[in-house]
């Protein structure tokens, strides 16, 4: 390693912040998707959501990093506070998807840039041109996400659409790690991978966590216990139950959280 | 992982039902259908073949005259029955690049405008228009430039441009309103509209989670536009503007009534100038002499040549950004 060179992902100048939600409202048109949601999701942890189908937990993350008001007739209502500072009322919405990645439930990888230039890109849309830096921040992402040995071989050759499903997925996380956001919001980043490689992601959100704070939507609830200290449980675009994991999973608060888990639902 | 669909007794059981009576249909039809459209498809391919060959077929005097100095040769003379094409295929060309020059960045910025800029209840509206000017008659174009274009060039645009440029020897006096930039000028406002419409197209067909991806990196909404929209639409639009080419060396009527019809190859754009397409619609009915009318014809082949250049060339740009296309359509995980 080049001493000049700061060794990629490691410590952030800032400490990762927590989150605070508070009655929070939003809404696709008039449909009104979430309802009164107040949660606090702490600094350096991951707190994971569950939920069925519908229920909301997308439009939820979209809402921590401003995503959510960039489609067409939609509103939000209530605050959100990165570690104090509230992203709606007093800040850019560019720089907030800076500092609060995300990795969408669909992956959607650049296809007409190569594996290289869509890891790249977050970095080189913020002034990065070192190459470098930016040959370094690649691999270093890439091998976070546990997709290195399958591209290295084709880094510029290969676009970002000819991989598959579960590698696009790896390639989205490569691409969101590359920019060193302080929160990351991951919608489902497993839901297309092999067991193996899902607990690579498991593995790798194990380790994120000391420094970033980590939100992850799941519809696995083992993978929601084996990596996060906090799990809430949305139901209708409401927040049922919110405590801590092993809580939620042996001894829920709630009725339809307990029905939830333990598959009678419906 | 526990499953919500297996709760004990909410499985329906399977209804008994009738077979369902299939009928085959007979294999006549199908053949011929097939033949039907075999022969469709030939004639269109005959249709062409013979086109060319009664080109050529005409043109041959010409071609056995000339030979390839047809193309490097610049006097036009009936009189002297000396022919060569290349002031008509300096005007073709350079009125149609300068009105790409002109036409690309503001259909591009009309196409943007209408998806991206444009309050929604104007949105119809404005593609409405669009659509409405790439449907007008050439000729109606022609009278336009005619009494507003060339008066305008005449008086006001050129001479400003002149002042301003005078120095280089792209802007010089005489300036009669009649010229190469008038006739681009003209030539970039009747593709603008297709330009425009289809690369707006090319533009709402890229799925919207391409914009979201670059938008969730930071970047501001000019960004993820370029990157998130633009790139990802580019082959199929750089197709788009090569049709545009194509339509823009071929027309005919609006710029054989603005450009002045005299063929002379001068780096001034305010002189007038001749396309390959206009000579053939002002001299065809009263070339005398077999030379003359030969001539004419090789020009027509020419013309023939470039469009079909530049067309294939288009159609590839595109069939190769809907086959790219593909890879966007990513399935639901
Ligand atoms: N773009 C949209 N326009 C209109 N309604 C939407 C849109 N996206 C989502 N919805 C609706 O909002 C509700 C919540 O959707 P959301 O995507 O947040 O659910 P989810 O909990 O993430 O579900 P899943 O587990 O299937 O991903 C659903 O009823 C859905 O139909
Ligand atoms: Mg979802």
């Amino acid at each position: 390693m080049v001493p000049s060179v700061p060794e990629p992902g490691s410590t952030p100048d800032t400490q990762a912040p927590d989150i605070q939600v508070e009655r929070l409202n939003a809404w696709y048109g008039s449909a009104h998707t979430l309802r009164d949601v107040t949660l606090h999701i702490p600094a350096r942890q991951a707190t994971a959501l569950i939920g069925p189908s519908g229920c909301g937990k997308s439009t939820f993350v979209r809402c921590l990093n401003r995503m959510h008001e960039t489609g067409a007739g939609t509103r939000v209502e209530g605050s959100v506070r990165l570690g104090g500072l509230d992203i709606y009322a007093a800040a850019q919405a560019a720089d907030i998807r800076r500092r609060v990645g995300m990795v969408f439930q669909r992956p959607n990888p650049f296809p007409t840039m190569s594996v290289y230039d869509n890891v790249a890109s977050g970095l080189r849309l913020n002034g990065v041109r070192r190459k470098r830096l930016l040959d370094e921040v690649v691999e270093h992402s890439l091998r976070q996400a546990a997709l290195w040995d399958e591209v290295k071989d084709s880094l510029r050759t290969r676009s970002g659409a000819n991989l598959s499903l579960g590698q696009q997925q790896r390639l989205c996380i490569a691409r969101a790690l590359a920019v060193e956001p302080e929160v990351l919001l991951l919608d489902e980043p497993a839901s297309a991978l092999d067991p193996i490689s899902t607990s690579k992601i498991e593995d790798l959100i194990y380790e994120l966590k000391t420094r970033y704070t980590i939100v992850l939507v799941t519809h696995n609830m083992q993978q929601a216990a084996r990596v996060a200290e906090r799990t809430g449980f949305f139901l209708d675009g409401a927040l049922v139950e919110f405590d801590e994991t092993k809580r939620i999973f042996t001894n829920p608060r709630d009725r339809l959280t307990e029905d939830y888990i333990t598959g009678r639902f419906g | 992982m526990p499953s919500l669909d297996l709760t004990p007794g909410s499985a329906a059981a399977p209804s008994p039902r009738s077979p369902i009576p299939f009928v085959r249909s007979s294999r006549w039809a199908d053949l011929a259908f097939s033949a039907a459209i075999r022969t469709c498809a030939f004639s269109l391919f005959a249709i062409v073949l013979l086109l060319v060959a009664v080109l050529f077929a005409n043109a041959s005097l010409s071609l056995h005259s000339f030979g390839w100095s047809f193309l490097s040769r610049s006097s036009w003379d009936p009189v002297a029955r000396s022919f060569g094409s290349l002031p008509f295929l300096f005007g073709t060309l350079l009125s149609s690049l300068l009105a790409l020059l002109i036409a690309v960045p503001v259909s591009l910025g009309v196409a943007v405008f209408v998806l991206d800029i444009c309050p929604a209840p104007f949105r119809t509206f404005v593609a409405y228009l669009t659509e409405l000017l790439a449907a007008i008659p050439s000729i109606v174009y022609g009278l336009w430039g005619l009494f507003v274009l060339v008066p305008l060039m005449r008086r006001f645009a050129g001479p400003a441009l002149v002042r301003a440029f005078g120095w280089t020897d792209l802007f010089r006096e005489p300036n009669f309103g009649m010229s190469l930039l008038t006739a681009s000028f003209i030539l970039a406002i009747m593709i603008v509209p297709i330009i425009a419409s289809v690369s707006r197209d090319l533009m709402r067909a890229v799925p919207g989670d391409q914009r979201e991806a670059v938008l969730a990196l930071g970047a501001t909404r000019w960004e993820a536009l370029r990157l998130g929209v633009l790139r990802n639409a580019r082959l199929g639009i750089l197709g788009t503007v090569l049709l545009g080419l194509g339509r823009a060396l071929g027309e005919t009527m609006a710029v054989t009534m603005v450009i002045g019809n005299h063929p002379e190859i001068s780096a001034n754009l305010l002189a007038p100038s001749y396309t390959l397409a206009s000579v053939l619609a002002n001299e065809f009915a009263e070339a005398i002499g077999h030379l003359y009318l030969s001539s004419l014809v090789e020009i027509g082949l020419i013309l023939l040549l470039i469009s079909v250049l530049v067309n294939g060339l288009a159609r590839a740009l595109v069939w190769a950004a809907t086959r790219r296309g593909d890879g966007l359509q990513r399935r639901a995980s």
